[in-house]
C-alpha cells in the first residue's frame, strides 16, 4: 500500500500496518472534530511517524498514485479542515 | 471517513476531472505534460522566491545586529564617563532592538525550511515529469488510442497527485511568505524613518551619541587640562581621560536593504 505525506513524498507501507495508521487516522479525526489542538498535534506527529517508521520511501521517479494521503507535517488544525473540503488546498 | 481517505479521494476526484477533458485520451498526455512543465518552473520560481526573501531577512538581521552593537558600544562609553543614566538608555533600546532581532531570526529559520522543502518538492516533480515524459512517448508509439486508455490513467493519476501536492506546496509557501514580506516591509520602514538609527546617529539627532561626544570633548578638555597643570611629568593622565567618539559612529548603511 503506498502512502503519500504531502509536501513529503510517498511511502510503501505494508498491508499490515493499516489497522495500527486507521487507529491513529482516527485519533486525528476526533481531535479535528472536537478542534483540540494540543490533539490534532499530538496524534498528526504519531500518525506521520508511523508512516515514516515502518514505510519505506518510493522512488521519485514513480508514477504511483497512493492508496492514502496525509497532510503535510506542518499543517494546522484549520489547514487539515480545508484540505477536506472540496474547495480547499488542493489547486486545479 | 477517515482523514486519509478522504484527502486522497479528493486528489483522485480532482486528477479524474483533468482526465475527462480530452477526446483522444493520448492528447491528454500531450496537455498533462504542458502542465507539468508550467508547475514545475512556477515550483522552481517559488525557491527563488523563498530565498529572496530569506535573504531579505537576513539583511534586515544584519542591520539590527549592527545597531544593537552599536548601543552596546555606546553604553559601554556612557559608564567610562560615569552616566550610568545614558547607559541604561542605550540598553532600553537595544533590548528593543532584541526583540525585532529574535523574530527576524525566527522568520529566517522557517523561510530556510520553506526554501529546502520547495527545493525537494521540485527535485521529485522533475523526476516524476521524466519518467511521464517517457511513459507518454512510448504509449503515443506503441497503443492506439482505445488501448492507450488504461495506460495513460496509470501514468496519469500518479502524476496528477503530485501536482496536487506541488501545486498545494508552492501555494503555501508563498502564503506564508507573504505575509512574512509583510512583516520584512514594516521593519525596512521603521529602519529608513530612523526609529531604529536614531540611537546611534551621530549627526541629525542621536542624543545619546550627542551628549556622549559632549562629555568626552569635555573630559578631553579636563584631562588636558589635568595634564597642563601637572606639568610635563604626568603624560598618562592624557590617555586615561581619552574618550573620543570613536571612527564607528559614522552614519549606519541601510541603502542595502532595499536590495
Amino acid at each position: 500500500m503506498i502512502v503519500r505525506i504531502l509536501e513529503e513524498g510517498q511511502f510503501e507501507v505494508a498491508d499490515e500496518e493499516l489497522a495500527a495508521l486507521n487507529r491513529l487516522d482516527d485519533e486525528v479525526e476526533a481531535a479535528v472534530e472536537s478542534g483540540d489542538r494540543a490533539a490534532f498535534a499530538r496524534s498528526m506527529a504519531a500518525l506521520l511517524d508511523a508512516v515514516r517508521s515502518t514505510g519505506t520511501p518510493l522512488a521519485a521517479e514513480a508514477l504511483q498514485d497512493s492508496d492514502l494521503i496525509l497532510p503535510p507535517a506542518d499543517a494546522t488544525l484549520e489547514e487539515v479542515r480545508d484540505l477536506l473540503s472540496d474547495e480547499g488546498l488542493i489547486p486545479g | 471517513m477517515s482523514i486519509m481517505k478522504r484527502i486522497s479521494l479528493i486528489f483522485r476526484s480532482k486528477a479524474n476531472k483533468a482526465l475527462d477533458r480530452a477526446e483522444d485520451p493520448r492528447e491528454t498526455l500531450d496537455y498533462s505534460y504542458q502542465k507539468q512543465i508550467e508547475l514545475l518552473s512556477k515550483v522552481r520560481r517559488g525557491v527563488a522566491d523563498v530565498a529572496t526573501s530569506r535573504k531579505r531577512v537576513e539583511l534586515q538581521a544584519a542591520q539590527l545586529q549592527q545597531q544593537s552593537d552599536k548601543l552596546t558600544a555606546q553604553a559601554q562609553q556612557a559608564l567610562s564617563v560615569g552616566r550610568e543614566d545614558l547607559a541604561r538608555e542605550a540598553l532600553t533600546r537595544k533590548s528593543g532592538l532584541t526583540g525585532q532581532l529574535e523574530g527576524l531570526k525566527e522568520q529566517q529559520a522557517q523561510l530556510q525550511g520553506e526554501e529546502e522543502k520547495l527545493t525537494l518538492a521540485s527535485q521529485r516533480l522533475q523526476a516524476k515529469v521524466e519518467a511521464f515524459r517517457t511513459r507518454k512517448e512510448t504509449i503515443k508509439a506503441t497503443y492506439t488510442a482505445a488501448e492507450a486508455q488504461t495506460r495513460i490513467n496509470e501514468a496519469f493519476s500518479g502524476i496528477s497527485e503530485e501536482m496536487g501536492d506541488v501545486g498545494m506546496a508552492v501555494q503555501r509557501a508563498e502564503d506564508k511568505t507573504a505575509q512574512m514580506q509583510a512583516r520584512a516591509g514594516a521593519i525596512d520602514e521603521l529602519i529608513s524613518s530612523g526609529a531604529l538609527d536614531d540611537a546611534s546617529q551621530v549627526s541629525g539627532g542621536d542624543d545619546i551619541a550627542r551628549e556622549l561626544a559632549a562629555m568626552s570633548s569635555q573630559s578631553d578638555v579636563e584631562a588636558e587640562l589635568a595634564a597642563l597643570k601637572a606639568g610635563t611629568t604626568n603624560q598618562g593622565a592624557l590617555e586615561s581621560g581619552n574618550v573620543t567618539p570613536s571612527a564607528e559612529e559614522t552614519a549606519p548603511t541601510h541603502e542595502e536593504g532595499t536590495a
